[in-house]
Protein backbone atom coordinates (compact mmCIF):
# COMPACT_ATOMS: atom_id res chain seq x y z
CA UNK A 1 0.00 0.00 0.00
CA UNK A 2 1.27 3.47 -0.84
CA UNK A 3 0.55 6.22 1.61
CA UNK A 4 1.25 9.88 0.90
CA UNK A 5 1.34 12.34 3.78
CA UNK A 6 0.82 16.04 3.06
CA UNK A 7 2.98 18.25 5.19
CA UNK A 8 3.90 21.87 5.67
CA UNK A 9 5.86 23.96 8.12
CA UNK A 10 4.28 26.74 10.13
CA UNK A 11 5.74 29.42 12.38
CA UNK A 12 6.20 28.11 15.91
CA UNK A 13 3.45 29.46 18.20
CA UNK A 14 5.98 31.21 20.39
CA UNK A 15 7.49 33.10 17.44
CA UNK A 16 6.76 36.79 17.47
CA UNK A 17 5.02 37.85 14.32
CA UNK A 18 6.06 41.11 12.65
CA UNK A 19 4.16 42.63 9.76
CA UNK A 20 6.24 43.58 6.70
CA UNK A 21 6.57 47.10 5.41
CA UNK A 22 4.22 46.19 2.56
CA UNK A 23 1.48 45.36 5.06
CA UNK A 24 0.54 42.17 3.21
CA UNK A 25 2.75 39.52 4.76
CA UNK A 26 4.80 38.80 7.84
CA UNK A 27 8.56 39.05 8.05
CA UNK A 28 9.84 35.49 7.65
CA UNK A 29 13.40 36.41 8.67
CA UNK A 30 13.44 35.41 12.35
CA UNK A 31 10.61 32.91 12.26
CA UNK A 32 11.18 29.57 13.94
CA UNK A 33 9.53 26.87 11.86
CA UNK A 34 7.91 23.67 13.06
CA UNK A 35 5.92 20.95 11.35
CA UNK A 36 2.22 21.84 11.39
CA UNK A 37 0.97 19.97 14.50
CA UNK A 38 -1.84 18.27 12.59
CA UNK A 39 0.67 17.05 10.00
CA UNK A 40 2.63 15.37 12.80
CA UNK A 41 -0.56 13.42 13.52
CA UNK A 42 -0.74 12.49 9.81
CA UNK A 43 2.88 11.28 9.77
CA UNK A 44 2.35 9.23 12.90
CA UNK A 45 -0.84 7.64 11.61
CA UNK A 46 0.84 6.73 8.31
CA UNK A 47 3.73 5.14 10.20
CA UNK A 48 1.33 3.20 12.45
CA UNK A 49 -0.42 1.83 9.36
CA UNK A 50 2.96 0.97 7.86
CA UNK A 51 4.01 -0.87 11.01
CA UNK A 52 0.81 -2.90 11.00
CA UNK A 53 1.02 -3.86 7.33
CA UNK A 54 3.47 -5.56 5.02
CA UNK A 55 4.55 -3.86 1.86
CA UNK A 56 3.69 -0.34 2.82
CA UNK A 57 5.50 2.77 1.64
CA UNK A 58 5.10 6.19 3.20
CA UNK A 59 5.97 9.25 1.13
CA UNK A 60 5.85 12.75 2.54
CA UNK A 61 4.88 15.50 0.11
CA UNK A 62 5.55 19.19 0.70
CA UNK A 63 4.85 22.20 -1.48
CA UNK A 64 7.38 24.68 -0.22
CA UNK A 65 10.94 25.89 -0.37
CA UNK A 66 14.51 24.98 0.66
CA UNK A 67 13.44 25.89 4.18
CA UNK A 68 11.17 22.87 4.31
CA UNK A 69 14.04 20.40 4.13
CA UNK A 70 14.22 20.71 7.91
CA UNK A 71 10.74 19.26 8.23
CA UNK A 72 11.53 16.56 5.71
CA UNK A 73 14.50 15.52 7.81
CA UNK A 74 12.22 15.13 10.84
CA UNK A 75 9.80 13.08 8.76
CA UNK A 76 12.64 10.78 7.65
CA UNK A 77 13.80 10.51 11.25
CA UNK A 78 10.28 9.46 12.26
CA UNK A 79 10.41 6.73 9.62
CA UNK A 80 8.97 7.80 6.26
CA UNK A 81 10.42 6.11 3.19
CA UNK A 82 10.40 8.86 0.60
CA UNK A 83 10.11 12.61 0.41
CA UNK A 84 8.96 14.82 -2.42
CA UNK A 85 9.45 18.57 -2.24
CA UNK A 86 7.74 20.63 -4.90
CA UNK A 87 9.63 23.88 -4.75
CA UNK A 88 7.23 26.66 -5.61
CA UNK A 89 9.78 29.42 -5.16
CA UNK A 90 11.08 30.26 -8.61
CA UNK A 91 12.23 33.45 -10.28
CA UNK A 92 8.63 34.29 -10.93
CA UNK A 93 6.25 34.87 -8.04
CA UNK A 94 3.51 33.78 -10.37
CA UNK A 95 4.27 30.16 -9.54
CA UNK A 96 3.73 30.54 -5.81
CA UNK A 97 1.07 28.57 -4.01
CA UNK A 98 -0.79 31.57 -2.67
CA UNK A 99 -3.97 30.08 -1.25
CA UNK A 100 -5.64 26.71 -0.66
CA UNK A 101 -6.81 26.48 -4.28
CA UNK A 102 -3.36 27.03 -5.80
CA UNK A 103 -1.62 24.87 -3.19
CA UNK A 104 -4.03 22.03 -3.89
CA UNK A 105 -3.50 22.36 -7.64
CA UNK A 106 0.21 21.82 -7.15
CA UNK A 107 -0.31 18.91 -4.76
CA UNK A 108 -2.79 17.21 -7.08
CA UNK A 109 -0.40 17.60 -10.02
CA UNK A 110 2.42 16.07 -7.99
CA UNK A 111 0.15 13.20 -6.90
CA UNK A 112 -0.34 12.25 -10.55
CA UNK A 113 3.16 10.81 -10.52
CA UNK A 114 3.33 9.54 -6.94
CA UNK A 115 1.55 6.21 -6.42
CA UNK A 116 -1.04 6.62 -3.69
CA UNK A 117 -3.73 4.42 -2.21
CA UNK A 118 -4.18 6.65 0.77
CA UNK A 119 -3.45 10.33 1.32
CA UNK A 120 -3.37 11.67 4.87
CA UNK A 121 -3.50 15.40 5.61
CA UNK A 122 -3.87 17.51 8.74
CA UNK A 123 -7.36 18.91 9.25
CA UNK A 124 -5.84 22.35 8.83
CA UNK A 125 -2.61 24.30 9.08
CA UNK A 126 -2.34 26.43 12.20
CA UNK A 127 -0.80 29.39 10.38
CA UNK A 128 -3.75 30.03 8.11
CA UNK A 129 -6.61 28.05 9.75
CA UNK A 130 -7.99 27.52 6.27
CA UNK A 131 -9.18 23.88 6.39
CA UNK A 132 -9.41 23.85 2.58
CA UNK A 133 -6.37 22.23 0.98
CA UNK A 134 -7.57 18.65 1.65
CA UNK A 135 -10.98 19.14 0.05
CA UNK A 136 -9.53 20.81 -3.05
CA UNK A 137 -6.90 18.07 -3.36
CA UNK A 138 -9.61 15.41 -3.05
CA UNK A 139 -11.67 17.14 -5.73
CA UNK A 140 -8.77 17.61 -8.16
CA UNK A 141 -7.52 14.06 -7.62
CA UNK A 142 -10.97 12.50 -7.81
CA UNK A 143 -10.73 10.92 -4.36
CA UNK A 144 -13.33 10.68 -1.61
CA UNK A 145 -12.46 12.58 1.56
CA UNK A 146 -13.19 12.05 5.24
CA UNK A 147 -12.24 14.84 7.60
CA UNK A 148 -11.45 15.31 11.29
CA UNK A 149 -10.62 11.68 11.92
CA UNK A 150 -9.85 10.40 15.40
CA UNK A 151 -9.78 6.71 14.53
CA UNK A 152 -9.28 4.80 11.29
CA UNK A 153 -9.15 1.22 10.10
CA UNK A 154 -8.25 -0.21 6.70
CA UNK A 155 -9.52 -3.62 5.70
CA UNK A 156 -8.66 -4.62 2.15
CA UNK A 157 -9.87 -1.75 0.04
CA UNK A 158 -12.20 -0.29 2.64
CA UNK A 159 -11.35 2.67 4.83
CA UNK A 160 -13.50 3.12 7.94
CA UNK A 161 -13.10 6.29 10.00
CA UNK A 162 -14.58 7.90 13.04
CA UNK A 163 -15.08 11.61 12.42
CA UNK A 164 -15.20 13.98 15.37
CA UNK A 165 -17.92 16.67 15.29
CA UNK A 166 -19.10 19.22 17.86
CA UNK A 167 -21.66 16.95 19.50
CA UNK A 168 -20.09 13.52 19.15
CA UNK A 169 -18.81 11.38 16.30
CA UNK A 170 -19.92 9.77 13.04
CA UNK A 171 -18.57 6.50 11.68
CA UNK A 172 -17.91 6.66 7.95
CA UNK A 173 -16.75 4.28 5.29
CA UNK A 174 -15.27 4.65 1.83
CA UNK A 175 -13.10 2.85 -0.70
CA UNK A 176 -9.43 3.47 -1.42
CA UNK A 177 -7.87 5.46 -2.96
CA UNK A 178 -9.08 8.06 -0.48
CA UNK A 179 -7.94 11.03 1.60
CA UNK A 180 -8.60 11.62 5.26
CA UNK A 181 -7.64 14.45 7.58
CA UNK A 182 -6.40 14.08 11.12
CA UNK A 183 -7.78 15.51 14.36
CA UNK A 184 -6.07 15.69 17.72
CA UNK A 185 -6.72 12.52 19.67
CA UNK A 186 -6.00 10.17 16.76
CA UNK A 187 -2.54 9.35 18.09
CA UNK A 188 0.49 10.63 19.98
CA UNK A 189 3.24 11.46 17.46
CA UNK A 190 6.57 9.78 18.14
CA UNK A 191 9.55 11.97 18.79
CA UNK A 192 12.51 10.59 16.84
CA UNK A 193 15.80 9.84 18.56
CA UNK A 194 18.64 12.33 18.06
CA UNK A 195 20.62 9.73 16.13
CA UNK A 196 17.75 9.22 13.74
CA UNK A 197 17.57 12.96 13.13
CA UNK A 198 21.31 13.07 12.43
CA UNK A 199 21.12 10.08 10.08
CA UNK A 200 18.24 11.70 8.26
CA UNK A 201 20.54 14.51 7.08
CA UNK A 202 21.92 12.16 4.45
CA UNK A 203 18.55 11.16 3.02
CA UNK A 204 17.67 12.30 -0.47
CA UNK A 205 14.78 14.55 -1.27
CA UNK A 206 13.04 14.21 -4.61
CA UNK A 207 12.93 17.88 -5.42
CA UNK A 208 10.78 19.16 -8.24
CA UNK A 209 10.24 22.65 -9.53
CA UNK A 210 6.69 23.80 -9.77
CA UNK A 211 7.30 25.46 -13.11
CA UNK A 212 8.20 22.16 -14.68
CA UNK A 213 5.40 20.20 -13.06
CA UNK A 214 3.01 21.11 -15.84
CA UNK A 215 1.03 23.99 -14.40
CA UNK A 216 0.84 27.40 -16.06
CA UNK A 217 1.49 30.75 -14.44
CA UNK A 218 -2.12 31.81 -14.89
CA UNK A 219 -3.31 28.93 -12.72
CA UNK A 220 -1.07 29.84 -9.80
CA UNK A 221 0.17 32.81 -7.79
CA UNK A 222 -1.99 35.84 -7.19
CA UNK A 223 -3.59 35.28 -10.59
CA UNK A 224 -4.83 31.81 -9.88
CA UNK A 225 -5.69 32.25 -6.21
CA UNK A 226 -9.32 32.45 -5.16
CA UNK A 227 -8.69 34.13 -1.81
CA UNK A 228 -6.10 36.92 -1.79
CA UNK A 229 -4.79 39.14 0.98
CA UNK A 230 -5.51 42.86 0.68
CA UNK A 231 -3.70 43.73 3.87
CA UNK A 232 -2.89 42.43 7.32
CA UNK A 233 -2.94 44.28 10.64
CA UNK A 234 -2.34 43.60 14.31
CA UNK A 235 -5.42 42.95 16.42
CA UNK A 236 -6.25 45.35 19.28
CA UNK A 237 -3.62 44.86 21.95
CA UNK A 238 -4.68 43.34 25.24
CA UNK A 239 -2.88 44.48 28.34
CA UNK A 240 -2.96 43.51 31.96
CA UNK A 241 -5.86 45.09 33.74
CA UNK A 242 -6.44 45.16 37.46
CA UNK A 243 -4.83 42.95 40.09
CA UNK A 244 -7.53 42.33 42.67
CA UNK A 245 -6.27 42.76 46.20
CA UNK A 246 -7.84 41.51 49.40
CA UNK A 247 -7.11 39.99 52.77
CA UNK A 248 -9.22 36.89 52.25
CA UNK A 249 -10.38 34.85 49.26
CA UNK A 250 -13.93 35.93 50.07
CA UNK A 251 -12.94 39.57 49.85
CA UNK A 252 -11.26 39.06 46.50
CA UNK A 253 -14.22 37.08 45.20
CA UNK A 254 -16.62 39.81 46.24
CA UNK A 255 -14.54 42.49 44.55
CA UNK A 256 -14.22 40.41 41.40
CA UNK A 257 -17.92 39.77 41.02
CA UNK A 258 -18.72 43.40 41.69
CA UNK A 259 -16.37 44.42 38.89
CA UNK A 260 -17.70 41.76 36.54
CA UNK A 261 -21.23 42.93 37.18
CA UNK A 262 -20.81 46.69 37.30
CA UNK A 263 -17.69 47.45 35.30
CA UNK A 264 -17.46 44.68 32.72
CA UNK A 265 -21.21 43.98 32.67
CA UNK A 266 -20.61 40.33 31.84
CA UNK A 267 -22.69 38.78 34.60
CA UNK B 1 -31.77 41.00 -11.17
CA UNK B 2 -31.78 41.34 -7.43
CA UNK B 3 -28.70 40.24 -5.53
CA UNK B 4 -29.05 37.47 -3.01
CA UNK B 5 -27.14 36.33 0.02
CA UNK B 6 -27.73 32.74 1.05
CA UNK B 7 -27.17 31.44 4.58
CA UNK B 8 -26.70 27.76 5.30
CA UNK B 9 -28.04 27.30 8.82
CA UNK B 10 -27.36 24.43 11.17
CA UNK B 11 -29.82 22.59 13.34
CA UNK B 12 -29.76 19.37 15.32
CA UNK B 13 -32.86 17.61 16.58
CA UNK B 14 -35.00 20.64 15.92
CA UNK B 15 -32.78 23.16 17.66
CA UNK B 16 -30.82 25.73 15.68
CA UNK B 17 -27.19 26.32 16.52
CA UNK B 18 -27.01 29.87 17.89
CA UNK B 19 -24.45 30.64 15.21
CA UNK B 20 -27.22 30.26 12.61
CA UNK B 21 -28.91 33.39 14.01
CA UNK B 22 -25.58 35.23 14.15
CA UNK B 23 -24.84 34.46 10.50
CA UNK B 24 -28.38 35.26 9.41
CA UNK B 25 -28.23 38.61 11.23
CA UNK B 26 -24.93 39.40 9.53
CA UNK B 27 -26.35 38.43 6.13
CA UNK B 28 -29.22 40.83 6.75
CA UNK B 29 -26.78 43.65 7.54
CA UNK B 30 -24.75 42.97 4.40
CA UNK B 31 -27.90 42.65 2.31
CA UNK B 32 -28.92 46.13 3.36
CA UNK B 33 -25.58 47.50 2.11
CA UNK B 34 -25.85 45.55 -1.12
CA UNK B 35 -29.54 45.98 -1.79
CA UNK B 36 -29.98 42.23 -1.70
CA UNK B 37 -32.44 39.66 -0.42
CA UNK B 38 -31.54 37.00 2.13
CA UNK B 39 -32.32 33.32 1.67
CA UNK B 40 -31.90 30.94 4.59
CA UNK B 41 -31.44 27.21 4.02
CA UNK B 42 -32.47 24.65 6.62
CA UNK B 43 -31.46 21.01 6.20
CA UNK B 44 -33.08 18.16 8.09
CA UNK B 45 -36.20 16.08 8.41
CA UNK B 46 -39.63 17.49 9.33
CA UNK B 47 -38.13 20.94 9.60
CA UNK B 48 -40.67 23.08 7.79
CA UNK B 49 -42.07 24.67 10.93
CA UNK B 50 -38.61 25.10 12.37
CA UNK B 51 -37.54 26.75 9.11
CA UNK B 52 -40.38 29.23 9.41
CA UNK B 53 -38.99 30.51 12.70
CA UNK B 54 -36.09 32.10 10.79
CA UNK B 55 -38.45 34.85 9.65
CA UNK B 56 -37.69 36.34 13.06
CA UNK B 57 -34.18 37.17 11.87
CA UNK B 58 -35.26 38.82 8.66
CA UNK B 59 -34.90 36.04 6.09
CA UNK B 60 -36.82 36.92 2.94
CA UNK B 61 -36.96 33.40 1.63
CA UNK B 62 -36.44 30.20 3.59
CA UNK B 63 -35.64 26.97 1.81
CA UNK B 64 -36.48 23.84 3.75
CA UNK B 65 -34.35 20.98 2.44
CA UNK B 66 -36.59 18.45 4.12
CA UNK B 67 -35.87 14.73 3.75
CA UNK B 68 -35.48 11.81 6.17
CA UNK B 69 -32.20 11.04 4.37
CA UNK B 70 -30.68 14.20 5.83
CA UNK B 71 -32.19 14.05 9.29
CA UNK B 72 -28.68 13.82 10.77
CA UNK B 73 -25.42 15.21 9.44
CA UNK B 74 -23.90 13.24 6.59
CA UNK B 75 -20.81 14.80 4.99
CA UNK B 76 -21.44 13.98 1.33
CA UNK B 77 -25.22 14.20 1.35
CA UNK B 78 -25.25 17.61 3.04
CA UNK B 79 -22.53 19.06 0.80
CA UNK B 80 -24.18 17.69 -2.32
CA UNK B 81 -27.61 18.98 -1.30
CA UNK B 82 -26.23 22.45 -0.60
CA UNK B 83 -24.27 22.48 -3.86
CA UNK B 84 -27.42 21.57 -5.75
CA UNK B 85 -29.42 24.30 -4.00
CA UNK B 86 -26.71 26.86 -4.80
CA UNK B 87 -26.67 25.80 -8.44
CA UNK B 88 -30.46 26.27 -8.68
CA UNK B 89 -30.71 29.50 -6.75
CA UNK B 90 -27.50 31.17 -7.96
CA UNK B 91 -26.92 33.37 -4.91
CA UNK B 92 -24.17 35.96 -5.12
CA UNK B 93 -22.81 35.06 -1.71
CA UNK B 94 -23.17 32.07 0.57
CA UNK B 95 -22.45 32.23 4.28
CA UNK B 96 -21.82 29.13 6.40
CA UNK B 97 -21.72 28.51 10.14
CA UNK B 98 -18.11 27.95 11.22
CA UNK B 99 -18.82 24.84 13.25
CA UNK B 100 -16.86 21.64 12.62
CA UNK B 101 -19.53 20.32 10.24
CA UNK B 102 -20.18 23.76 8.77
CA UNK B 103 -16.53 24.23 7.90
CA UNK B 104 -16.37 20.79 6.35
CA UNK B 105 -19.50 21.44 4.33
CA UNK B 106 -18.23 24.84 3.18
CA UNK B 107 -14.88 23.35 2.11
CA UNK B 108 -16.56 20.52 0.22
CA UNK B 109 -18.95 22.92 -1.52
CA UNK B 110 -16.15 25.36 -2.40
CA UNK B 111 -14.14 22.51 -3.89
CA UNK B 112 -17.15 21.23 -5.79
CA UNK B 113 -17.94 24.64 -7.25
CA UNK B 114 -14.27 25.70 -7.47
CA UNK B 115 -15.11 29.03 -5.91
CA UNK B 116 -13.50 31.24 -3.25
CA UNK B 117 -14.19 30.56 0.41
CA UNK B 118 -12.91 32.63 3.32
CA UNK B 119 -12.85 30.44 6.42
CA UNK B 120 -12.99 31.47 10.11
CA UNK B 121 -14.26 34.98 9.35
CA UNK B 122 -14.59 37.48 12.16
CA UNK B 123 -15.80 40.34 9.99
CA UNK B 124 -17.51 40.85 6.65
CA UNK B 125 -18.06 43.92 4.50
CA UNK B 126 -19.17 44.92 1.03
CA UNK B 127 -16.60 46.68 -1.16
CA UNK B 128 -17.55 47.54 -4.73
CA UNK B 129 -20.49 45.17 -4.50
CA UNK B 130 -18.18 42.28 -3.55
CA UNK B 131 -17.79 40.48 -0.25
CA UNK B 132 -14.60 41.18 1.64
CA UNK B 133 -13.71 39.27 4.79
CA UNK B 134 -11.54 39.73 7.84
CA UNK B 135 -9.96 36.62 9.29
CA UNK B 136 -7.20 35.79 11.75
CA UNK B 137 -3.82 34.35 10.78
CA UNK B 138 -1.02 32.88 12.90
CA UNK B 139 -3.33 32.02 15.77
CA UNK B 140 -4.82 35.49 15.81
CA UNK B 141 -1.54 37.40 15.92
CA UNK B 142 -2.58 39.27 12.80
CA UNK B 143 -5.93 39.90 11.14
CA UNK B 144 -6.04 39.67 7.34
CA UNK B 145 -8.49 41.45 5.07
CA UNK B 146 -9.12 39.19 2.08
CA UNK B 147 -10.76 39.41 -1.30
CA UNK B 148 -12.79 36.42 -2.42
CA UNK B 149 -12.89 35.48 -6.09
CA UNK B 150 -15.39 33.29 -7.86
CA UNK B 151 -19.12 32.96 -7.84
CA UNK B 152 -20.77 32.60 -5.45
CA UNK B 153 -18.39 34.21 -2.97
CA UNK B 154 -18.40 32.12 0.17
CA UNK B 155 -17.49 32.67 3.79
CA UNK B 156 -17.68 30.58 6.96
CA UNK B 157 -18.23 32.59 10.13
CA UNK B 158 -16.70 32.08 13.57
CA UNK B 159 -19.13 31.53 16.45
CA UNK B 160 -19.89 34.23 18.99
CA UNK B 161 -18.55 37.07 16.89
CA UNK B 162 -21.50 38.51 14.99
CA UNK B 163 -24.36 40.22 16.80
CA UNK B 164 -27.78 38.63 16.66
CA UNK B 165 -30.44 41.10 15.54
CA UNK B 166 -34.08 40.17 15.67
CA UNK B 167 -35.81 41.59 12.66
CA UNK B 168 -39.16 39.95 12.03
CA UNK B 169 -40.02 39.68 8.35
CA UNK B 170 -43.79 39.20 8.01
CA UNK B 171 -43.40 38.61 4.27
CA UNK B 172 -40.92 35.73 4.64
CA UNK B 173 -41.73 32.83 2.34
CA UNK B 174 -40.95 29.23 3.28
CA UNK B 175 -40.45 26.82 0.43
CA UNK B 176 -39.72 23.10 0.60
CA UNK B 177 -36.96 22.15 -1.83
CA UNK B 178 -35.94 18.76 -3.14
CA UNK B 179 -32.87 17.29 -1.47
CA UNK B 180 -30.41 16.05 -4.06
CA UNK B 181 -27.92 13.97 -2.11
CA UNK B 182 -25.97 13.33 -5.30
CA UNK B 183 -23.14 10.86 -5.67
CA UNK B 184 -22.27 9.60 -2.19
CA UNK B 185 -18.74 8.20 -2.04
CA UNK B 186 -18.50 8.29 1.75
CA UNK B 187 -21.16 6.23 3.50
CA UNK B 188 -22.37 6.99 7.02
CA UNK B 189 -22.35 3.78 9.04
CA UNK B 190 -23.33 5.13 12.42
CA UNK B 191 -24.16 8.39 14.18
CA UNK B 192 -22.89 8.80 17.73
CA UNK B 193 -24.21 12.30 18.28
CA UNK B 194 -26.05 13.56 21.30
CA UNK B 195 -27.70 16.84 22.09
CA UNK B 196 -26.99 18.05 25.54
CA UNK B 197 -28.53 20.54 27.90
CA UNK B 198 -24.98 21.77 28.45
CA UNK B 199 -24.11 24.77 26.34
CA UNK B 200 -21.47 24.00 23.72
CA UNK B 201 -18.05 25.51 24.29
CA UNK B 202 -17.88 27.66 21.14
CA UNK B 203 -21.40 29.00 21.80
CA UNK B 204 -20.94 29.75 25.48
CA UNK B 205 -21.04 33.35 26.70
CA UNK B 206 -19.29 32.33 29.91
CA UNK B 207 -16.44 29.87 30.10
CA UNK B 208 -14.61 28.67 33.21
CA UNK B 209 -11.44 26.97 32.13
CA UNK B 210 -8.87 24.85 33.96
CA UNK B 211 -5.24 24.10 33.35
CA UNK B 212 -2.38 22.21 34.95
CA UNK B 213 -3.06 24.02 38.22
CA UNK B 214 -6.24 21.99 38.64
CA UNK B 215 -4.04 19.05 39.61
CA UNK B 216 -6.53 16.31 38.71
CA UNK B 217 -9.77 15.46 36.96
CA UNK B 218 -11.97 15.47 40.08
CA UNK B 219 -11.12 19.08 40.85
CA UNK B 220 -12.84 20.18 37.66
CA UNK B 221 -16.07 19.69 39.59
CA UNK B 222 -15.32 23.08 41.15
CA UNK B 223 -15.30 24.68 37.71
CA UNK B 224 -18.39 22.76 36.61
CA UNK B 225 -20.31 24.22 39.55
CA UNK B 226 -19.27 27.78 38.81
CA UNK B 227 -19.91 27.39 35.08
CA UNK B 228 -23.38 26.00 35.77
CA UNK B 229 -24.24 29.02 37.93
CA UNK B 230 -23.21 31.28 35.07
CA UNK B 231 -25.06 29.20 32.51
CA UNK B 232 -21.76 28.60 30.79
CA UNK B 233 -19.34 25.89 29.79
CA UNK B 234 -16.13 24.39 31.14
CA UNK B 235 -12.98 24.60 29.05
CA UNK B 236 -9.54 23.10 29.47
CA UNK B 237 -5.96 23.83 28.52
CA UNK B 238 -3.95 21.41 26.42
CA UNK B 239 -2.14 20.23 29.57
CA UNK B 240 -5.39 19.26 31.23
CA UNK B 241 -6.55 17.39 28.13
CA UNK B 242 -3.22 15.65 27.55
CA UNK B 243 -3.23 14.59 31.21
CA UNK B 244 -6.53 12.87 30.52
CA UNK B 245 -8.49 15.07 32.95
CA UNK B 246 -10.85 16.48 30.29
CA UNK B 247 -11.93 15.30 26.84
CA UNK B 248 -10.40 16.71 23.65
CA UNK B 249 -13.63 18.55 22.88
CA UNK B 250 -13.08 20.75 25.94
CA UNK B 251 -9.68 21.98 24.81
CA UNK B 252 -9.35 25.68 24.20
CA UNK B 253 -6.36 26.59 22.10
CA UNK B 254 -4.60 26.34 18.80
CA UNK B 255 -5.07 22.57 18.52
CA UNK B 256 -8.42 22.77 20.28
CA UNK B 257 -11.31 25.18 19.92
CA UNK B 258 -11.18 28.93 19.46
CA UNK B 259 -13.71 30.64 21.70
CA UNK B 260 -14.95 34.20 21.95
CA UNK B 261 -17.14 34.40 25.06
CA UNK B 262 -18.22 37.48 27.04
CA UNK B 263 -16.29 36.12 30.01
CA UNK B 264 -13.36 33.70 30.16
CA UNK B 265 -12.14 32.65 33.61
CA UNK B 266 -8.75 30.94 33.41
CA UNK B 267 -8.00 28.86 36.52
CA UNK B 268 -4.53 27.44 37.00
CA UNK B 269 -3.64 28.17 33.40
CA UNK B 270 -0.19 29.59 32.73
CA UNK B 271 -1.07 31.20 29.42
CA UNK B 272 1.05 29.50 26.78
CA UNK B 273 0.75 31.18 23.36
CA UNK B 274 -1.13 28.21 21.93
CA UNK B 275 -3.76 28.61 24.65
CA UNK B 276 -4.02 32.35 24.21
CA UNK B 277 -4.58 31.75 20.49
CA UNK B 278 -7.80 30.04 21.53
CA UNK B 279 -9.25 32.70 23.84
CA UNK B 280 -7.64 36.09 23.26
CA UNK B 281 -10.80 37.50 21.69
CA UNK B 282 -12.89 36.97 24.84
CA UNK B 283 -14.59 40.18 25.90
CA UNK B 284 -13.39 39.92 29.51
CA UNK B 285 -10.62 37.70 30.81
CA UNK B 286 -10.20 36.76 34.47
CA UNK B 287 -7.06 34.88 35.48
CA UNK B 288 -6.66 33.02 38.77
CA UNK B 289 -3.19 31.61 39.34
CA UNK B 290 -0.79 31.13 42.24
CA UNK B 291 2.14 32.19 40.12
CA UNK B 292 2.46 35.97 39.87
CA UNK B 293 4.62 35.55 36.76
CA UNK B 294 2.07 33.52 34.84
CA UNK B 295 1.93 34.86 31.28
CA UNK B 296 -1.85 34.80 31.33
CA UNK B 297 -1.83 37.80 33.65
CA UNK B 298 -0.35 39.89 30.85
CA UNK B 299 -3.62 39.78 28.94
CA UNK B 300 -6.14 39.37 31.75
CA UNK B 301 -8.51 42.19 32.62
CA UNK B 302 -8.89 41.00 36.20
CA UNK B 303 -6.05 39.17 37.90
CA UNK B 304 -6.15 37.21 41.12
CA UNK B 305 -2.78 35.95 42.32
CA UNK B 306 -3.90 33.30 44.77
CA UNK B 307 -4.74 29.65 45.29
CA UNK B 308 -7.53 28.72 42.90
CA UNK B 309 -8.76 26.09 45.36
CA UNK B 310 -9.59 28.93 47.74
CA UNK B 311 -10.67 31.52 45.18
CA UNK B 312 -12.95 29.44 42.94
CA UNK B 313 -15.15 28.21 45.83
CA UNK B 314 -15.28 31.78 47.16
CA UNK B 315 -16.33 33.08 43.75
CA UNK B 316 -18.94 30.31 43.53
CA UNK B 317 -20.35 31.27 46.94
CA UNK B 318 -20.46 34.90 45.94
CA UNK B 319 -22.14 33.99 42.64
CA UNK B 320 -24.83 32.08 44.55
CA UNK B 321 -25.44 35.15 46.73
CA UNK B 322 -25.79 37.37 43.69
CA UNK B 323 -28.22 34.98 42.03
CA UNK B 324 -30.30 34.67 45.19
CA UNK B 325 -30.57 38.43 45.56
Amino acid sequence: MNIVVLMKQVPDTETEVVINADGKAIDMEDVRWVINPYDELSLEEALLIKEANENCTVTVLIVGTENDKEAIRMAYAMGVDKAVLVNHETDEDAYLATDAFTTAKIIAKALETIPHDLVIAGQRAVDDDNYQVPSFVAKFSGMPMISNVIKQRISGNTLTCEQSLDRGTVVLETKLPALFTTQKGINEPRYPAFRAIMKAKKRLVDERDVDDIGLSKEELGQNGALVTIQSIAYPPKRDQGVVIQGKTPEEKAEKLLKLLKEEAAVI
Amino acid sequence: MSRNIMVITEQMEGIFKKLSFEVLSEAKRLAKDLGATVTAVVIGSNIKTLAGSLAAYGADKILAADDPLVEKYKPCEYANAVTSIIRSASPDMVLFCGTIQGREMAARVAAGLETGLAMECIGLAIENDRLVARRPLYGGKVIATVDIKGSPQMAAIRPNVMEITENENPDAVVKTVAVDTGDVKVKVLEHKLKTSTKVELTEADHIVSGGRGMEDAENFALLEELAALMGGAVGASRNAVDAGWRPQGDQVGQTGKVVSPKLYVACGISGAMQHIAGMSTANTIVAINNDPDAIIFKIADYCIVDDLFKIVPAVTQQMKKIKAA
